[in-house]
């Protein structure tokens, strides 16, 4: 099987739909004739032309209202926030528009409307360009929000992106761009809402998402050293979330790590957590252990950053808690 | 234009005239709900505005929303029903008087977020630019709405693209009770939408024949993909912002000024000096309005609510 980067897979689910079905537009600031700021969208411009890849100006609501209103008069445009970050600029459009509007209009407003933006922290970009917005789209009735961590699903969820009835929020990792995993050359879109066990273990369920994944990867192979068999849960869906493969898997293990990159209050690991104790409390033989980010805005120095976002150590310590070690 | 043009004219703006009254009354007697914003006085720039349209052409506005609904062909009945909050409404009662939408007659919705739907506009455009139809989309706010980011953002972008997007303006002088030249640095609303490089014109709103004009030219360019053009309609709203806005910060004067210049009796009076039209013409309309209006209020008293089990269908698509 090839491997490529997740960059190269975003990319080829980009070229792959937009071959499958002309409906599919992409634009955003510097998409087309820059490549994109990441080179994500590099080549679609000489493939699909300038009608259908085009750049725009640096306005973040307009790129999201432009995006609902091509949705409503019949395409399935894909388009892209430089980062997460500047979806702030666009909230309005995005949570008080294209979230409601399906709904507030009775059914009648079909919104296929794919937004992707690359966010999360690492790489020392200070407050204002490291956030992980899940948390606000995830608590927001109207939108489906997937955050894939491998190659293969960055390929896969962006193509059942490109097909579903939307809108979708997809966000991409900016530290994950370069990882390389082996992906199909052909491949179906892959299921929105499934969670995927990338580790079987009996001893303690760690869930992941994005990037915290491969820190609960990384934390699976310290605890194994140590004997402890850890499984690790790409939730892979945030909303909707698969509820059900969390719960099979904790009912089994007893016991459940719940990792995020942002900030604790009110986040996924709460939701996370709050369903395994309203589920299967009985099951529990410790509390849910949450690892967040730093309750802190995201600090510019790296030995400070580092210390904001959960990293392996700190999520095999979280198991070793839970194992009452 | 002829006779029969202007008569309907005259009827769009009589129903979307009676339509509100209807709706202050069932509005006092507690049967609508909410925030509600009424139409009465700007008739003139709705029916103009949206003369020369056709089936297939787009229209997208804000929350003061129910004549453009009307104007464009929507059902009276299903109106009032969603003014209800019920089933049988255009939006099942899920919208409510600002969120009017009727896909089959491509009204594309009343949205309440001030300039929230102007780049949606332009997407519409695009969209049909893209797909090469013959469509054009015309985008209703108010004066308030140009001070707005969105808007500006949203006006670059169709410039720059050459979309075409009819960009009407009510400037009926208040964002609720901020007067235009207390919020905006240019009074000119057109002057300021000159900075986007299309064409502009000020327009006396109270006045059909000048709105459809405009228009006329306005719509005729989009078609012709020279772009987007952009109207300031001066005109005035009779009543306060909302049904809960009792106007204060307008005197009486300045609103039987405007008064004095309604666009019913003032069309009323073009055809009848081009035209022989007696009395009995008008008066029919103003039947016909009355009956539809009623069967409307009816229609909306016979109906109910969505069940509560239904309040979480329409959130996705199934």
């Amino acid at each position: 099987m090839p491997k490529i980067t997740y960059r190269e897979a975003v990319n080829q689910a980009l070229f792959e739909e937009m071959h499958r079905d002309s409906s599919i537009i992409v634009f955003g600031e510097d998409v087309a004739e820059y490549e994109g700021s990441f080179k994500v969208t590099r080549g679609l411009l000489k493939e699909f032309g300038p009608e259908r890849v085009f750049d725009t100006p640096i306005s973040e609501a307009a790129i999201v209202g432009t995006a609902i209103g091509a949705a409503l008069g019949g395409l399935r445009p894909a388009a892209e926030l430089m980062t997460v970050n500047f979806a702030y600029v666009a909230m309005d459009q995005i949570l008080n528009h294209l979230a409601v509007m399906r709904y507030m209009f009775g059914g009648q407003a079909a919104l296929p409307v794919t937004l992707r933006m690359p966010g999360g922290g690492g790489h020392q970009l200070g407050a204002q360009h490291s956030h992980s917005l899940e948390v606000h789209f995830v608590h927001t009735p109207g939108l489906k929000v997937l955050c894939p961590a491998t190659p293969a699903d960055a390929k896969g969820l962006l193509k059942a992106a490109l097909r579903d009835a939307g809108p979708v929020i997809f966000l991409e990792h900016e530290g994950l761009y370069n990882l390389a995993g082996e992906v199909p050359a052909e491949m179906e879109p892959a299921r929105i809402g499934e969670a995927q066990v990338l580790r079987p273990g009996r001893d303690v369920t760690v869930v992941g998402y994005g990037a915290m994944t491969h820190a609960a990867l990384a934390a699976a192979a310290l605890l194994e050293a140590e004997n402890v068999g850890a499984e690790v849960i790409d939730l892979r869906s945030l909303r909707p979330w698969d509820k059900a493969a969390v719960l099979e898997s904790v009912a089994r293990t007893h016991r459940a790590v719940v990792v995020e990159e942002p900030p604790p209050v009110c986040g996924i690991a709460a939701e996370v957590a709050v369903n395994i104790y309203e589920n299967i409390f009985d099951e529990l033989d410790a509390p849910v252990e949450r690892v967040s980010g730093a309750d802190a805005p995201m600090p510019y120095a790296k030995n400070l950053e580092q210390a904001c976002i959960p990293r392996a150590e700190d999520v095999a310590a979280a198991a070793r808690r839970a194992l009452g070690r | 234009m002829k006779k029969s043009e202007l008569l309907h004219a005259y009827y769009l703006m009589r129903l979307a005239r009676g339509f509100e009254a209807r709706v202050a009354e069932q509005y006092l007697k507690g049967r609508i709900g909410g925030f509600c914003h009424l139409y009465s006085g700007e008739e003139a720039v709705a029916v103009g505005a949206m003369w020369h349209l056709r089936k297939e052409d787009y229209v997208i506005g804000s929350y003061r929303d129910h004549a453009y609904y009307l104007i464009r062909g929507g059902d009276p009945r299903r109106a009032m029903a969603e003014l209800f909050g019920h089933e049988d409404g255009c939006c099942k009662g899920k919208g409510g008087s600002m969120h009017l939408f009727d896909r089959g007659i491509n009204f594309l919705g009343g949205y309440a977020i001030v300039a929230g739907m102007c780049p949606i506009a332009a997407g519409l455009a695009k969209a049909a630019a893209y797909r090469k139809e013959d469509r054009v989309v015309v985008c209703f706010f108010g004066d308030g709405a140009t001070n707005q980011g969105v808007y500006h953002e949203a006006l670059n972008m169709a410039s720059l693209y050459k979309l075409p997007v009819v960009w009407v303006c009510e400037n009926n002088y208040y964002a609720i009770g901020t007067s235009v030249p207390r919020s905006s640095a240019r009074e000119s609303l057109a002057a300021k939408a000159t900075a986007y490089d299309m064409p502009v014109s000020t327009v006396d709103g109270m006045d059909f024949l000048k709105m459809q004009s405009a228009a006329g030219r306005a719509v005729a360019a989009a078609r012709a993909g020279k772009g987007p053009s952009f109207i300031e309609a001066k005109c005035y709203r009779y009543r306060g912002h909302s049904m809960s806005d009792p106007g204060t910060y307008r005197s009486k004067e300045e609103v039987e000024y405007w008064k004095s210049r309604d666009p019913l009796p003032h069309l009323k009076r073009i055809i009848q000096d081009d035209f022989e039209a007696g009395e009995e013409e008008f008066a029919a309309i103003d039947a016909r309005v009355a009956r539809e209006l009623d069967e409307a209020v009816r229609f909306a008293e016979a109906g109910r609510e969505l069940p509560p089990e239904k309040r979480l269908e329409d959130v996705y698509a199934e």
